[in-house]
């Protein structure tokens, strides 16, 4: 479970005078080229040319982190591995070897707890340290008679061809089918001419029987050798406080009801704390700001073109972001504190039956929490998903999980027609775009992606207390990303819909005949069928394609020249009927995700066929969910 | 001895892993998670939904059909 970690990070950091660059690579366990973490991580180790590589293992979890250190050794990095949490080990009467365990391994390891910041110094040390030395590392696993043989003859191959990389190593790829060192390899070397070399590799391509798991299973043996020898393990394990209560929050009966309470516990703090709360003073803000500028601008007698640019677009529109900076703070801050605390992965775990019936699985589900805060991260949550197949479903079906940017278009038709049942319509909205969303689900199991099975398996860590560090972090990165955005794409959509508003030169601004109002005009007959057929609304779905926060501002221009407050929420009144409130909320909810999510889905995905397929069908979606709103509510009787 | 999937053993047996028949990538996922051959697994939770095991003292939640595909040494 990473969905905040996926990227890796960069910091700088001095000692003795000198200054190092550290590289955070997302967490993983292996350094196959399997998942998108561990791909990247692979990729900087082996491209980055790294002076020294940091392994931060769980000395809890022993065994099963030592993998991934095997694997670093035989790719010839100079390894220093930080035994992390080793109080939490100590506890268990887990008890290391230390020296023993160094010299097996042939790396230095080095106790630490990370998250009371002890041994990080001696770390940094003997990391220093070993820079300067000329180590090779001389960890060789022996991985049976026949592979290694095969491992000798194609290091006599490799031994002359100048590639970059240990050629022990490559050759131990080659044999694990790795696609990707299998090309490095090739791109060196004429296929045409046929030396023996060449015809070993096409052999070792065509081949049936099965090294590679063979491979993965000696290097397990050989961690686990080691760990045998210089690590005692409790003989009984004694049952923990994650085992106490996971017998509670894993529960058949139980579990699921305490997952509903978390989550509805986690919108209402977002909603009370970072909406209405915080959110109002943030508004009040701007709103003071903007005209302190609006009156500057004046009082130096800028140009009236300006002075709107600066207070229609700017203000307008990057404000109507900043404003809701508040509500994904404290929600990411939740998310947060139940990431850190370990609750996450049981959050997967309980939700993997409902979503199993629905062809999807558990992890799925998570991506889905992650969007209802953004989009964004929501699709790049769906990495640690290790199916193809699970992954573009998770993919597909997330920009339905109503993020954080659609609020305030909710907000302004709640308090338009619906100001006593704010909170119902809001929970339904959101439990339709879920249901929207499990629904395509099942669809493309059964149609785009069917025959790929699906498994599920994740580590369940023990439960901690969150620590203000991570959590902070974690928070931090989302918030940061969400004013990036504010400071780019969403600056440039509102600046270009300014322009085409005050297009041609005399039009009225925000007019029907500026080109802005021509573009509604154009659009307007296809929401005919679903009772908001008027060029302004046309508009607003137009800018919120680029950017949702720009619904609410593009109506509030168009409708009452003013961006939010009381004028807006009259001229939607008479603008709107309830019925085609409902019907607009339903659009806005489930119709195309902003150019962010697209360009992300392009980016995760690798296909620019997929990106285009989402806006396309989640438009169809949203235009068919608004017209069965209006027409079945208007035989209902409903205006 | 014959072995027995994983998912018919109950909450607090403990077996060894024999062998594993899922997909190439299954299986190899699994020996990442730790699966190997002779590794000692302790069933915490088998009832509905996925199985929770203990191995080597951590926890992990493995869906059913997996779970029908790790074949296991009982009580060694």
């Amino acid at each position: 479970m990473a969905w905040s970690h996926c990227r890796k990070k960069e910091g700088k950091f001095e000692f003795k005078g000198n200054k190092y660059n550290v590289v955070d690579l997302p967490g993983t366990y292996s350094l196959g080229a399997f998942s998108e973490d561990e791909i990247v991580a692979r990729d900087f180790i082996l491209n980055g040319n790294p002076d020294i590589v940091i392994n931060v293992v769980d000395a809890t979890n022993i065994e099963r982190n030592l993998y991934l250190t095997t694997q670093l050794l035989e790719m010839g990095a100079k390894v220093v591995v930080a035994l992390n949490m080793i109080d939490e080990a100590e506890k268990r009467k887990i008890k290391f070897d230390l020296n023993r365990f160094s010299k097996e391994l042939g790396a230095p390891v080095i106790p630490t707890i990370a998250a009371k910041r002890k041994g990080i110094n001696e770390l940094i040390k003997q990391s220093v340290e070993l820079i300067n030395q000329d180590v090779k590392p001389k960890t060789q696993i022996s991985y049976g008679e026949k592979i290694d043989q095969e491992i000798k003859k194609l290091k006599a191959f490799l031994s002359d061809k100048n590639l970059e990389y240990p050629s022990q190593w490559i050759a131990i790829k080659l044999l694990e089918r790795d696609q990707y060192i299998y090309e490095l390899v090739t791109n060196k070397i004429d296929l045409s001419s046929s030396d023996e070399f060449i015809n070993t590799l096409h052999q070792l391509k065509n081949r049936t029987e099965d090294y590679e798991l063979e491979i993965v299973n000696k290097r397990y043996e050989f961690a686990s050798k080691i760990v045998e020898n210089s690590v005692t393990m409790p003989e009984v394990i004694v049952e923990t406080k994650t085992d106490k209560i996971d017998k509670v929050i894993t529960n058949k009966w139980l579990g699921l009801p305490i997952f509903f309470l978390i989550m509805l516990l986690v919108f209402q703090l977002t909603f009370t704390v970072g909406e209405d709360l915080l959110g109002g003073l943030m508004a009040s803000g701007i709103e003071a700001l903007g005209k302190v500028i609006e009156n500057y601008l004046i009082t130096i007698n800028s140009p009236e073109l300006l002075v709107s640019f600066v207070t229609e677009g700017i203000i307008g529109g990057v404000g109507a972001v900043v404003e809701f900076i508040p509500l994904i703070l404290v929600l990411y801050l939740l998310m947060g504190i139940l990431e850190d605390s370990g609750y996450m992965a049981r959050a997967a775990y309980v939700m993997d039956s409902i979503m199993r019936a629905l062809g999807l699985q558990g992890k799925t589900f998570i991506s889905m929490i992650v969007g209802f805060g953004c989009n964004v991260p929501g699709v790049m949550a769906t990495r640690t998903l290790e199916n193809k197949k699970d992954r573009m479903i998770a993919t597909l079906i997330n920009p339905f999980t109503s993020c954080g940017a659609r609020i305030p278009i909710y907000l302004v038709f709640i308090a338009a027609f619906f100001p006593k049942r704010g909170g119902l319509v809001l929970f339904s909205l959101y439990l339709l775009g879920t249901l929207v969303a499990l629904l395509m689900g099942k669809i493309f199991s059964k149609t785009l992606f069917k025959g790929e099975s699906s498994y599920f398996i994740m580590e369940l860590p023990p439960y901690r207390w969150p620590t203000l560090r991570n959590v902070l972090r974690n928070m931090w990165d989302n918030v940061s990303g969400f004013l990036k955005r504010a400071g780019t794409i969403i600056f440039a959509v509102v600046t270009i819909l300014w322009i085409l508003a005050i297009l041609p030169l005399g039009v009225e601004p925000y007019s029907r005949n500026s080109i802005l109002g021509q573009i509604g005009l154009l659009i307007a007959p296809i929401f005919k069928p679903a009772g908001f057929g008027t060029w302004q609304a046309a508009i607003g779905l137009f800018a919120g394609i680029a950017a949702k926060e720009g619904v609410v501002a593009t109506l509030g221009m168009v409708y009452a020249g003013v961006e939010e407050g009381t004028a807006l929420v009259t001229a939607i009144q008479n603008a709107f009927t309830p019925l085609t409130a409902v019907s607009f909320m339903v659009m806005t909810l489930l119709y195309t995700p902003c150019a962010a999510v697209i360009g992300t889905i392009r980016k995760e995905t690798n296909s620019y066929k997929w990106a285009i397929f989402t806006a396309l069908y989640t438009f169809a979606i949203g235009w068919l969910g608004a017209v069965l709103v209006f027409q079945i509510g208007q035989l209902l009787g409903f205006s | 001895m014959t072995s027995t999937p994983l998912v018919m053993l109950h909450p607090g047996e403990i077996g060894s892993v024999k062998h594993i028949h899922a997909g190439g990538c299954a299986t190899k996922r699994l020996y990442e998670m730790g699966f190997n051959t002779g590794a000692k697994i302790k069933v915490i939770k088998n009832d509905a939904g996925p199985l929770i095991v203990s191995l080597s003292g951590n926890k992990i939640a493995l869906g059913r059909g997996l779970a029908y595909k790790v074949m296991i040494n009982r009580d060694i």
